[in-house]
């Protein structure tokens, strides 16, 4: 006996040592100012506590959709010419809800076969389907319409935690929101203006350098009359981009520009902030070699052409082209300098693959967070010293032990809070409170039970034995329900109830290890260092 | 000391008593959710903007409301919270006025609305970031900073700010003040940059209404995935007419809960909604005490009525029920009481919901299976049995283990 007691209290010293060890890691200082310090970098706080942003976005993954189905139109327009097939149209049916669809119109009905092919050899992403009145329908496939969508979600993450890294944010988390369709939840400690890590992170960045054929012009209208109503094939118009400081004129002005790009974002190898021959912010940027390639001969068929750069679908600049140019250039215009490092840093980030826009934003102020801290830290320190000292008035000396229990039971849980990462939320606090409130559930439920097999006349061994055979069975119950109802809400909750659902789970395992396992071994300690006959002091 | 100590109290006599009090709150509660306060909901779920401002005086309701209008905000909530000498206001922009594209839209335009007599070309720096006060240094560079400016910079904006909200809560009144924290050169040089607003912005919730039909959604299905879980755990445990109580007993405490918040227009936010989570488990944890109980005896005393076991078993857990409630019942009034604000809802439902679910384990929860025992026996059928059976079979187990 004396021995089995001696190596579960090896058990429990070793428990309270690691799990120490996981509150305050090694401190650097034993002071109490050095103990803080370490408790501070061991458990991580969460936004509601140390202050920042948090965001949720919506990609717009049909937007992916379009660029990709715009695509398999041209490719379409391109092979049914080679083919020599006539139709009477091309067209989305619906362009915004269902991008994915294609209809073409007024095929001869002998080009059936042919179309088949096309689509097959050349779009094997896509199935055909044919219509009334010799009309076709060109859809992709829901696989792969579904691997788009969720690879543009991937590739939004990628590219929004390339930006932000960038900026500096220290410890930020970029994540799919998993509770709704093509969401990213993104949390940035200590970012209390969120402003302008927004502009960053909505900014498309899609470049492109294409051909300008004619502008600028004052409205569409005007063009379209410059052009005698008509665009010319495989051109169109484009807004410029009139916010500036530095530009007189801020009227809207629109260009002609070719349907083609010569070189697109995705041919970059870097951009950086520069100054151009006025000493104007601007930026420049270099190619990578086939992009670099490609420019070369774009530029050397086009000297004295214009070429316009384009930055999310609104023409930036417009410039001759004097020479061919290899894989290098300067973006100029009207930038503050600011607005040119976060361009040129979105430009190195890549472009994002969709839109996204924002669908909830909450911002912690640092100064909100120390007063919960507070808060919480206050309710948490009463609460427990009410329930310590209640269980010494009610138990005597059976109230140490389950104290002691009970102290434990905090040291394991914010120990692994230490060790796993989670963080510690404000509702965390609460939940690490009411861990106290129903831990002590576990020992009241066992002592009532000793003290009623002791007034049925058993003697304290066997009342403590019967006590904690009883109650195991009932403590296992009410912990599996309990945990059941944190799961679920670990499960549907975010942020701040997640840390929730996390410290009441886990402090409740803890407690089946404290209450049962050590409140035992403390029994058996006292029972054998007593007379036999002697009485248990519960109360 | 020991409380309750062969407590004879005949529960189940009085569960007409019981029955009319749990009808009483029921239906008031119902009541006010269907043609009263409806559901208060938070604006976690209605979708809105929030912003929760902390001024250095006592705030005036009117002239912010004047303010507001000035604006162009329509239908703005404006309500006092915290502590009176907190000087806190909740500035609420409701739904119509969010709509996605402009999401910080009326965020901006309160703030904006605030600042009554901000100079020209001048930063607030109550609600300057620590990024704009850096930006400003660098450009300013007071302390004429060699190759370190990054960091000492850095370093004295990370001072004011922390000075600003850890010590003075978030407000300044004077730049004067700040001489404590930070460089003098620094803070001279704030002067032509800065000026001081009467108010800093403390929170700011911002919710579309896309997410909030999302989480109005997804907090019933958890609530329900909650019940089932509970009714499919305890049939297995014991049988299913147990889990039905139980379950019965949880949807009861529930929906007296949600009434209390319906009744008293509080709001529903996500966190209320995590408490109410919380209540299933626990309420559920008390019934179970009160059911275990019920299985031994019914192992025990074979021959006596059910409702005199039940009695029997409610009176011999009293003392544990009322004990682990009270002490509970502790930790949460501290939550209550002292863990400020953001919590306060939070903590509400949890006193409200450990009032309720202590009791109704009690006078909802036990009555429940009496009732359906003697409907059976009404019928004809034998009497509860399968759980008693079940139980020696584990008892057998848990006895040849020790």
């Amino acid at each position: 006996m004396n021995k089995n007691l001696g190596w579960k209290m090896g058990v429990i010293v070793a428990t309270l040592v690691v799990f120490l060890f996981g509150i305050i890691g090694i401190p650097d200082s034993w002071s109490g100012k050095g103990l803080l310090a370490a408790i501070g970098n061991r458990i991580h706080l969460g936004l509601d506590l140390k202050g920042g942003t948090h965001l949720i976005l919506q990609v717009q993954v049909n937007d992916a959709v379009t660029v990709d189905s715009d695509n398999a139109i041209e490719r379409l327009k391109t092979d049914l010419r080679a083919h020599k097939i006539s139709y009477a149209e091309i067209t989305k049916p619906d362009p915004v809800n269902a991008p994915e669809k294609i209809v073409l119109k007024g095929l001869p009905p002998e080009s059936r076969s042919d179309l088949l092919s096309i689509v097959q050899d050349r779009l094997p992403e896509y199935s055909l389907t044919s219509g009334a009145d010799n009309s076709w329908t060109v859809a992709m496939k829901p696989q792969n319409l579904s691997d788009l969508k969720k690879r543009a979600v991937t590739q939004a993450i990628e590219t929004i935690r390339n930006r932000i890294d960038q900026l500096g944010v220290s410890e930020p988390i970029i994540e799919e929101h998993g509770l709704g369709q093509y969401q990213i939840l993104v949390q940035l400690p200590g970012v209390d203006d969120p402003a302008r890590v927004k502009d960053i992170m909505q900014s498309t960045a899609m470049l492109e350098i294409r051909q300008s054929m004619g502008g600028p012009y004052a409205s569409e209208q005007a063009a379209l009359q410059q052009n005698n109503g008509v665009l010319p094939p495989d051109t169109m118009l484009m807004p410029g981009h009139s916010i500036g400081a530095t530009s007189g004129n801020s009227g809207p002005s629109w260009y002609l520009i070719s349907r083609a790009s010569a070189v697109t974002g995705r041919d970059l190898r870097s951009a950086e902030p520069s100054r151009d021959e006025n000493g104007q912010p601007s930026v420049s940027f270099t190619l990578t070699g086939e992009g670099g390639r490609r420019f070369g001969a774009f530029t050397g068929s086009h000297v004295g052409d214009n070429l316009a750069v384009v930055l999310d679908n609104k023409v930036q600049e417009v410039a001759v082209i004097k020479e061919q140019i290899h894989d290098t250039g300067v973006i100029n215009g009207r930038f503050g300098e600011q607005e040119a490092k976060d361009l040129a840093m979105v430009l190195r980030s890549g472009a994002l693959p969709a839109g996204i826009k924002y669908l909830e934003e909450r911002t912690v102020g640092p100064s909100l967070g120390t007063d919960s801290i507070r808060a919480g830290v206050t309710a948490a320190v009463i609460g427990m010293l009410a329930v310590l000292i209640f269980m010494l008035v009610y138990y005597h000396a059976a109230g140490i032990n389950a104290d002691v229990a009970l102290i434990l039971n905090l040291i394991i849980l914010l120990g692994f809070l230490g060790f796993s990462g989670a963080t510690l939320t404000l509702p965390g606090i609460a939940g690490v409170i009411l861990t106290v409130g129903m831990g002590v559930d576990s020992n009241v439920l066992i002592f009532e039970r000793i003290r009623e097999e002791l007034r049925s006349g058993k003697t304290p061994p066997s009342a403590v034995e019967q006590g904690f055979s009883h109650a195991w069975i009932t403590i296992v119950d009410t912990h599996v329900t309990t945990i059941v109802s944190a799961i679920i809400l670990f499960i549907f909750g975010t942020g701040p109830v997640r840390g929730f659902a996390v410290t009441l789970s886990f402090g409740l395992f803890a407690n089946l290890f404290t209450a049962v396992f050590v409140s035992r071994v403390i029994f058996d300690w006292v029972l054998n260092r007593k007379e036999r006959g002697e009485a248990l002091s519960i109360g | 000391m020991e409380f309750f100590r062969n407590a004879d109290i005949d529960f189940l006599g009085k569960k007409w008593y019981f029955l009319a009090f749990s009808l009483v709150f029921s239906v008031a509660g119902l009541f006010s959710m269907l043609f009263w306060h409806g559901i208060p909901y938070g604006v976690d779920f209605r979708g809105g903007t929030l912003v929760y401002v902390k001024f250095a005086q006592t705030p005036d309701d009117n002239a912010i409301r004047a303010a507001m209008d000035r604006a162009g905000l329509r239908n703005v909530r404006i309500q006092r919270y915290g502590q009176p000498s907190g000087n806190e206001v909740l500035i609420g922009v409701s739904e119509e006025e969010t709509n996605e594209q402009a999401l910080d839209r009326s965020k901006l335009l309160i703030i904006n609305a605030l600042e009554t007599n901000a100079p020209q070309d001048k930063q607030d720096l109550n609600n300057a970031s620590l990024l704009a006060l850096k930006t400003y240094f660098l450009q300013k560079d007071p302390l004429r900073a060699g190759t370190d400016a990054e960091q000492r910079y850095a370093a004295q904006a990370q001072a004011i700010v922390d000075y600003r909200d850890k010590t003075k809560g978030g407000v300044l009144t004077s730049l004067d003040e700040l001489k404590a924290a930070a460089d003098p050169a620094v803070v001279a040089s704030l002067q032509d940059g800065f000026f001081l607003s009467d108010f800093a912005v403390r929170n700011v919730e911002i919710v579309g209404p896309q997410v909030g039909g999302q989480l109005r959604r997804q907090a019933l299905l958890a609530t329900v995935y909650s019940l089932a879980g509970m009714l499919i755990y305890l049939a297995v445990r014991f049988e299913w007419i147990y889990g039905v109580a139980a379950v019965v007993t949880v949807f009861h405490d529930t929906l007296i809960t949600v009434g209390a918040f319906s009744l008293m227009n509080k709001e529903i936010s996500l966190t209320v909604i995590a408490a109410i989570l919380t209540l299933i488990g626990y309420s559920n944890n008390d019934t179970i005490v009160v059911f275990d109980r019920i299985r031994e005896n019914l192992k025990l005393m074979r021959r006596e009525k059910l409702s005199d076991i039940v009695n029997r078993s409610i009176n011999q857990t009293l003392s544990r029920t009322i004990l682990t409630a009270g002490l509970t019942f502790l930790t949460v009034l501290a939550l209550f009481l002292f863990g400020g604000e953001v919590l306060h809802g939070f903590s509400f439902a949890l006193v409200i919901g450990i009032l309720i679910g202590t009791y109704s384990s009690i006078a909802i929860a036990a009555p429940i299976l009496v009732a359906y025992q003697d409907w059976r026996s009404n019928r004809g059928k034998p009497p509860m049995e399968a759980a008693s059976r079940k139980e020696s079979n584990r008892g057998e187990r848990v006895k040849a283990k020790v």
